[in-house]
């Protein structure tokens, strides 16, 4: 009986598994702003649609995509910090980058606005005000394209946040939506991407206190992986996700996408 | 039923050591320069508590190395009953089968084999039944037909009987005599006096790991060739 | 605290509902759990029974490594078998990174030391009362060692259960990995990491309660079979 048992369980799982090896797909190394918003599970059902083409996402840092990417473990990187963008293309990593889409980060913080920063738009006087009344600020702290825009910003104000590390400054080394957790729980403000913030569920009591300033412009970038340097790397349906999402269509799906009655996302491809 | 139904010669299977020694911790526990047990047995190997009884019967059998001395004999096939039976986790049958299969008797013969085995330990019924289910009489009765099954020249036994009540006492001691009659050499290790004199042919007095006599039984029991064994005889406490 | 009062609420919503998406990553996480402690227990078991019956120098430090593999850290796991699958590692070649079979990877090198680590105790305590018995029949010791296992079927079932719960419950490798690919590599836990992060909090504690609830039916099914055996007391 015993060992039926065992035979029974270990053939009805064997023969399901062999069955994953899908048809036709291509992995994405993106960050968790695209996924965590929506925006992929959104508009890449239409790619499927008119392609055949499934699009497997990696959601993490754009740091650790970035990373992923130049190990060839994906076709395309879709990720959101230009200069780190420019130079994965420049060593060889990437064929071409081409602009997608922008959003942009805000601030978010509690009701009681300790810094006293509620309604500026201008983030670097923001920030020098929350670091003169050392009121808690988490940052994600994890190398990534928000990060990597927060810690420009934080040089702009001439803040050296490495030496409040751990008093008022916070590095929780976390995704968006984790950091959003520590922020809300304890009272701090962050900083984020509008439309992970749009579309987080445990918003608690915190709201935008700070946008509209021109610096907190984010970008995202798009590039098919290098097929020279990794053959595995699925150039045509790659190229044929790319060439979608700056095209016409995608920049039309992108632009149709909405939570609440608000867009998140902005179509700025070269042409389009 | 090969052994215990055939009729065989009275075996003159003998088993004999040389200079044994055996140490715990650097403190000898068995020192037996001689001891030939070439007569037909059963044996019976007497001792107060600690004498090196149990030991010595694991030693006869090979159970454990010896740090000095060898162990002679023509034998090839022994095997042994424990104070308390190992059983297996399994059916009456299936301990049966496992001990058939370990003596290397093909499985087309094992199962027919077993059963027979079975039927004379008066245990046929209970083949399907879970072995540590069984009664304490019943489980050493299966360990007993188990060994047997294998077609031992020597069988050794260590204290079968001691946490058995007397029916079931009886029972083994039958079976033991009827293999001991159809040939298999019995060694049996005891503490019961009149199990001595009801099965023994000739008895091995242990004292501190040494033989301290070795006389045919009814001679041992009138005449002890030791005051030691004499003063066991006598109730006296073995100081 | 009212969170997980309306979580359960909420946990059995979903079950009732009986929403296919839900029910897809249930299965996934039971196939990847279950095939990874299966084959596990087929390399461990017959490992950790080996290392009973055996004595030889250094043994006891052997003892201890796999005690203390026992704690090895998912992450590190994860980490560990990204390196090896990935494009630019050595076993790139395979393309099976971000597959269910990476993970089911992870999780044998998570599990076995935890399957082979009880078995090992489990039947150094059943040859303690076995040894004897089986020299004095003739069974080599490496006959002894099916013996062994199967007689010790039933108190193995344990260390099945101790490695499928390591294997359900974790995170950190899966989600390396597997990379929480909708309808590819998402497991209940990555789910709920998912979930978390997009602040769906209690989305993520009803996702929990099921795989829970999971843990719950699949030991209780184990622990049937056991007690039923135990009952006609083989034990």
């Amino acid at each position: 009986m015993f060992t039926r048992l065992i035979l029974g369980i270990a053939l009805s799982l064997a023969l399901p598994v062999a069955g994953f090896a899908a048809e036709r797909f291509i992995t994405v190394q993106s960050t968790t702003s695209t996924q965590n918003s929506g925006l992929l599970d959104a508009i890449l059902p239409q790619f499927l649609d008119e392609t055949g083409i499934e699009v497997r996402v990696v959601a993490v840092g754009t740091g650790q995509a970035i990373r992923n990417a130049m190990n060839g473990d994906g076709d395309v990187l879709l990720v959101h910090s230009k200069p780190s963008e420019e130079a994965f293309v420049a060593d060889g990593f990437g064929v071409q980058r081409f602009d997608v889409m922008y959003n942009d980060f805000v601030i978010v913080g509690p009701a009681e606005d300790p810094a006293g920063i509620a309604g500026s738009s201008d983030v670097v006087a923001a920030l020098g005000k929350i670091a003169e009344a050392e009121a808690p600020f988490a940052s994600r702290g994890d190398d990534s394209g928000t990060h990597k825009a927060e810690l420009r910003l934080w040089d702009a104000a001439g803040i050296d946040v490495s030496a409040a590390s751990g008093t008022w400054y916070r590095e929780t080394g976390s995704g968006m939506g984790a950091t959003l957790n520590t922020g809300t729980g304890m009272g701090a403000y962050v900083m984020t991407d509008r439309a992970t913030w749009i579309a987080f569920g445990n918003k608690g009591a915190h709201d935008v206190v700070v946008e509209g300033d021109q610096r907190m412009f984010n970008q995202y970038g798009v590039i098919l992986v290098n097929p020279e340097r990794h053959e595995n790397v699925k150039a045509e349906d790659g190229q044929a996700f790319v060439d979608w999402l700056i095209g016409a269509q995608g920049q039309a799906a992108i632009a149709a996408y909405q939570v609440d009655g608000q867009q998140l996302f902005f179509p700025n491809a070269p042409g389009s | 039923m090969r052994d215990l139904l055939e009729e065989k010669p009275v075996a003159k299977t003998s088993l004999a050591a040389h200079g044994l020694r055996f140490e715990i911790d650097g403190q000898t526990k068995v020192d037996i320069p001689l001891l030939r047990l070439d007569g037909e047995g059963p044996t019976m190997i007497l001792g107060p508590n600690g004498a090196g009884k149990s030991l010595t019967l694991r030693l006869l059998h090979g159970l454990l190395t010896p740090h000095a001395g060898q162990i002679s004999t023509p034998a090839t096939r022994q095997a042994m009953v424990f104070q308390k039976p190992v059983l297996l986790r399994r059916s009456v049958l299936a301990n049966m089968d496992y001990a058939l299969r370990a003596a290397g008797v093909s499985r087309a013969k094992r199962r027919k084999l077993a059963l027979d085995f079975l039927h004379e330990a008066g245990l046929a019924g209970k083949a399907k039944q879970a072995a540590r289910t069984l009664s304490g009489g019943e489980q050493q009765r299966l360990a007993l037909i188990r060994a047997l099954a294998t077609d031992p020249e020597i069988l050794f036994l260590d204290e079968p009987t001691s946490s058995l009540d007397p029916s079931a006492t009886q029972a083994i001691e039958a079976m033991v005599l009827r293999a001991a009659s159809h040939g298999t050499r019995i060694v049996m290790v005891t503490h019961d006096l009149g199990q001595a004199k009801r099965l023994g042919r000739d008895i091995v007095f242990l004292h501190h790991g040494r033989v301290a006599c070795h006389q045919p039984t009814d001679t041992f029991f009138a005449t002890p060739d030791s005051a030691v064994a004499a003063g066991y005889l006598r109730g006296d406490l073995p100081i | 605290m009212q969170d997980f009062a309306s979580s359960f609420t909420h946990a059995m919503g979903l079950i009732l509902q009986g929403d296919a998406e839900l029910w897809a990553i249930v299965a996934l996480s039971l196939q990847v759990s279950l095939t990874a402690v299966i084959i596990a227990a087929c390399i461990a078991m017959p490992l950790g029974a080996a290392l009973a019956v055996t004595r030889f120098r250094g043994r006891n430090v052997v003892v201890v490594l796999l005690n203390a593999l026992m704690g090895l850290p998912p992450v590190v796991v994860g980490l560990m078998v990204y390196l090896m699958l990935s494009n630019a590692g050595p076993l790139g070649v395979l393309q099976l990174l971000y597959t269910p079979t990476a993970m089911i990877v992870a999780q044998v090198i998570l599990v076995t030391p935890i399957i082979a680590a009880i078995t090992r105790q489990t039947i150094e305590g059943l040859d303690a009362e076995y040894a004897e018995q089986l020299r004095s029949l003739g069974v080599s010791a490496s006959a002894k060692i099916p013996t062994l296992l199967f007689d010790a079927r039933y108190a193995l079932m344990t260390a099945f259960l101790a490695g499928f719960g390591r294997a359900i419950a974790e995170v950190g490798a899966v989600i390396i990995v597997g990379g929480n690919i909708n309808h590819v590599t998402r497991t209940m836990t990555t789910t709920i990491a998912l979930e978390t992060s997009k602040g769906n909090l209690a989305l993520a504690l009803a996702l929990g309660t099921i795989l829970i609830l999971l843990a719950i039916a699949v030991n209780a099914a184990v622990s049937t079979v056991g007690l039923r055996a135990r009952s006609i007391a083989y034990a």
